[in-house]
């Protein structure tokens, strides 16, 4: 076979489609992202469904991802999250875990609090409210119906 | 005491053993060329022309009509349970988990697979082979190896394509079609897939699986009978071992791993 510069112009191309390819199904897709360099963490009592790569928001708006979730000493759910560094956020910021819709994915919610002196790299968001399990809400109001009709 | 039945049974264990063990032998030997002077990277980037650019249409067209199909199916399904908001997560993780791999797989088998075991075949018929070794040239080394290599190079890439454009496919039907939302779509797919656990072991899969058919049709060329039977047998069996090994190596994948 002689070479061609055209055949291989297209092995070229072909080569750099794949590739391309596979970086957006890597990048965009699979959420393959470069630290963002701010981490943070929360202990929670229940996290429910939340799991790696369910954003992180600020009054609806994303500021980062949840990074990985594990099991603390004192069996508490240690949820490490990575957000943009140019967030100034309060030592006093509260951290939930919500639900989009009734049923739909979980999702961290950061609400910022009013103290001066903001949070660094590294350091854990004090105050958390766990997630609300909805078979838990109907468990315990069919419950109090069941009670109230005793009564 | 003869018995015929169980002497049958013998031989073709030998045989099978046989085959594996030139399988594994040849397959170094393929590698080896890879790795020690000279390097035939001209012939690699005609064989890279032969088996990925020459393919392109055929997975891109193909994974346009399965993302299609499987965003039809997969919104008429999950419709029924008020879930076709999951949608793209649907079609994104059957794609990139088994579909995308699997069928590009098998496709590059019927395409290229078959081509270069055609065509060693034919060499070996018309003695080419042995005029290469005359010239002292190698023709694991000159004939083979690129082909093997360029396959097993050419297959993540693809994959990667074929899931690109079954994405695409499946787009194009639940929101220019059924209506769903595109935000909704792309949304659920982004958060239903991750790098670590979806996108690298399918792609370590289209590696597998593009070693495989590397391996196994070259192999089969190389190794075929001197007739036109000869060539033929190779060409099938190219097809039906290379088939047979992908399937059954997805699913021991990814019973192993749980990918």
């Amino acid at each position: 076979m002689q070479p061609s510069p055209i055949r291989d112009l297209t092995v070229g191309l072909f080569v750099l489609a794949g590739l391309a390819a596979i970086a957006y199904l890597s990048v965009q897709v699979g959420g393959l992202q470069g630290e963002r360099g701010f981490h943070l963490y929360a202990t929670f009592d229940q996290i429910g469904g939340l799991r790696p790569r369910a954003p992180v928001v600020v009054s609806g708006v994303q500021v980062g991802q949840v990074s990985s979730i594990e099991l603390d000493k004192n069996l508490r759910a240690r949820v490490n999250m990575d957000v943009d560094p140019s967030l100034e956020l309060p030592v006093d910021t509260m951290a939930s875990i919500m639900t989009e819709g009734v049923l739909g994915n979980k999702f961290l919610a950061l609400e910022p609090g009013a103290e001066d002196e903001l949070l660094k790299d590294g350091e854990e968001i004090a105050f958390t409210e766990s997630a609300v399990l909805l078979e838990r809400l109907i468990g315990k109001f069919v419950n109090d119906a069941g009670l109230d009709e005793e009564d | 005491m003869r018995l015929p039945a169980v002497e049958r049974i013998g031989f073709k264990s030998q045989l099978f053993v046989d085959h594996l063990g030139g399988l594994a032998v040849f397959t170094l030997s393929v590698l080896r060329c890879a790795f020690v002077p000279p390097f035939r990277f001209r012939r690699f980037v005609d064989e890279v022309f032969d088996a990925g650019v020459l393919s392109l249409s055929i997975v891109c067209l193909s994974g346009f009509a399965v993302g299609a199909v499987l965003g039809l199916q997969g919104y008429d399904t999950l419709v029924r349970f008020g879930a076709e908001a999951n949608v793209g997560a649907m079609v994104g993780l059957s794609l990139v988990r088994e579909l995308g791999p699997v069928l590009t797989a098998l496709l590059v088998i019927g395409r290229a697979g078959s081509a270069a075991a055609a065509q060693i075949a034919t060499m070996v018929t018309t003695e080419q082979l042995d005029g290469l070794r005359m010239m002292s040239i190698d023709p694991i080394d000159f004939v083979v190896g690129p082909k093997a290599l360029a396959l097993l190079v050419v297959m993540p890439l693809l994959a990667a394509l074929f899931i690109l454009f079954a994405l695409f496919g499946g787009y194009l039907v639940s929101v220019m079609l059924l209506g769903l939302h595109g935000g909704t779509y792309f949304a659920s797919l982004e958060s239903a897939i991750t790098f670590a656990d979806d996108i690298v072991p399918s792609f370590s899969k289209a590696l597998v699986f593009g070693a495989l058919v590397g391996f196994i049709a070259t192999y089969r060329g190389y190794t075929s009978e001197p007739t036109s039977t000869g060539v033929s047998a190779a060409t099938t069996g190219t097809v039906v071992t290379a088939s047979v090994c992908v399937l059954l190596f997805d699913y021991v994948i990814t019973a192993l791993w749980g990918i």
